[in-house]
């Protein structure tokens, strides 16, 4: 699911669960490569221990100031409003799910 | 079982891959991601019948098409291959599967610079692709490392963006396309540093300069101060989990005849991966082809079917999608 700046606090910092975070911008050839396997992801993640959304910094700007992001497509995995982990480029769907089911 | 097993997907594999579904084989494309190197071209403008479509936008509309035709894609990341008897075994980090025939096209991959802090300021500084992280770095001081097409393509692209460009390269010239060399001199804010090599990527929490060498005398060290540091020093063939499966050429790419086969047989080979001679998309589309229809005549061959009967040409298929096809083969 796509969030904005609006929703980000509510959504991703004040949450229980673990959330992912996919930035991305629609200029950017490897983070559109990555889109579908973050959206394979969320079927497979689905109703369990973990939230997936997607951030177009394009749109949402601040939100990728406020976290240092020099490279896109980065992917942050949050747990209690911090940064846990950063991966940055583009990933493999099974090196993402390694990261989060050591984390759920 | 598998009839064909597709690694890689990008323009070869679902070329493959739309060749094997309307012959009815059940293909499956095991890939990292869609579209490889193709996917991150900002513009492909000779592919025949297209006017101008974006790399990713080509690629991904080749995967509707391999899909369309009865095709599987799974993103997993192949790590191993072996033939036993007939049967290909091919291993992914989740799962194996068998199949007749297999068709290896998983590409080129970034080169890496190998030296001090390159991966620790990855995300911080350290960038392989300026297309997409241009944006970040706009009135700031950047190096771009490299002198090959590519190079002078994200130099050119950083120096409308960022107040200054050192561009870095070993060699006393740039081996690029004349029009980009052109575009390149008659840019102000780019500084070639030639018949120089870096050596360390140097900062704090972030990237703050990047330390380089000259080549005929290592001792001659000048140190740029950088905010960000581009890399894009060529591609390469990872074929080394092959290496002991089939033969490799001189250059670390698979080898193959001009029917794709590689040395296994019943392993085919095409696109940028192969000892193609020119890495383009059309080529690697025609190769996958090939190796689509090289490995239906093979496993026509398997099963004890005349050759004759795989007549050289695509006639299309049936309107039966092939999970309800009847074992033809």
């Amino acid at each position: 699911m796509e969030l904005n700046e609006k929703k980000f606090n509510k959504e991703v910092l004040e949450c229980e669960k673990p959330v992912l975070v996919d930035f991305w911008a629609p200029w950017c050839g490897p983070c559109k490569m990555l889109l579908p396997i973050i959206e394979d992801l969320e079927k497979d993640y689905k109703g369990k221990d973990i939230k997936i959304f997607k951030v177009n910094i394009d749109e949402n700007p601040q939100i990728a100031t406020k976290f240092h992001i020099m490279s896109i497509p980065t992917i942050l995995i949050f747990e209690k409003g911090k940064v846990k982990k950063q991966l940055v480029g583009l990933q493999t769907k099974e090196a993402l799910k390694k990261v989060i089911d050591k984390i759920i | 079982m598998y009839d064909i097993i597709v690694v890689g997907g990008g323009p070869a594999g679902l070329s493959s891959a739309i060749y094997g579904g309307r012959r009815m084989l059940k293909t499956l494309v095991l890939a990292k991601n869609i579209g490889g190197q193709a996917a991150i071209a900002k513009n492909v403008e000779n592919y025949p019948g297209i006017d101008s479509i974006t790399g990713l936008d080509l690629v991904l509309k080749m995967k509707e098409q391999a899909e369309k035709f009865g095709a599987e894609i799974k993103f997993e990341e192949v790590v191993g291959i072996e033939k036993k008897d007939d049967k290909i075994i091919v291993k992914t980090n989740t799962a194996k599967y068998e199949t007749k025939a297999a068709i290896l096209s998983f590409g080129l991959t970034p080169r890496d610079l190998g030296v001090p802090g390159e991966k620790e300021y990855i995300g911080k500084g350290v960038s392989y692709c300026a297309t997409c992280d241009a944006p970040f770095f706009k009135n700031k001081t950047v190096a771009v490392i490299g002198g090959g097409n590519s190079a002078i393509d994200a130099a050119l692209v950083m120096s409308k963006i960022a107040t200054k460009v050192y561009l870095v390269h070993r060699r006393d010239g740039f081996r690029a396309e004349d029009a980009l060399v052109c575009q390149l001199r008659e840019t102000k804010n780019i500084e070639p540093v030639l018949n120089s090599v870096a050596k360390e990527v140097k900062g704090g929490d972030f990237v703050e300069k990047l330390v380089v060498a000259d080549v005929n005398d290592e001792n001659k060290i000048r140190d740029l101060k950088v905010d960000g540091v581009f890399i894009e020093v060529g591609l390469l063939p990872k074929t080394e989990w092959v290496k002991d499966f089939l033969k490799i050429d001189e250059n670390g790419q698979i080898a193959k005849d001009k029917k794709c086969a590689t040395s296994v047989e019943g392993v085919f080979a095409a696109g940028d991966v192969s000892d193609a001679a020119y890495k383009q998309i059309i080529i690697a589309a025609g190769e996958g082809a090939t190796a689509a229809l090289a490995a239906h005549q093979y496993i026509l061959k398997l099963a004890g079917k005349s050759i004759a009967e795989s007549a050289p040409f695509d006639w299309g298929r049936c309107a039966t999608t092939p999970k309800e096809k009847p074992n033809l083969y």
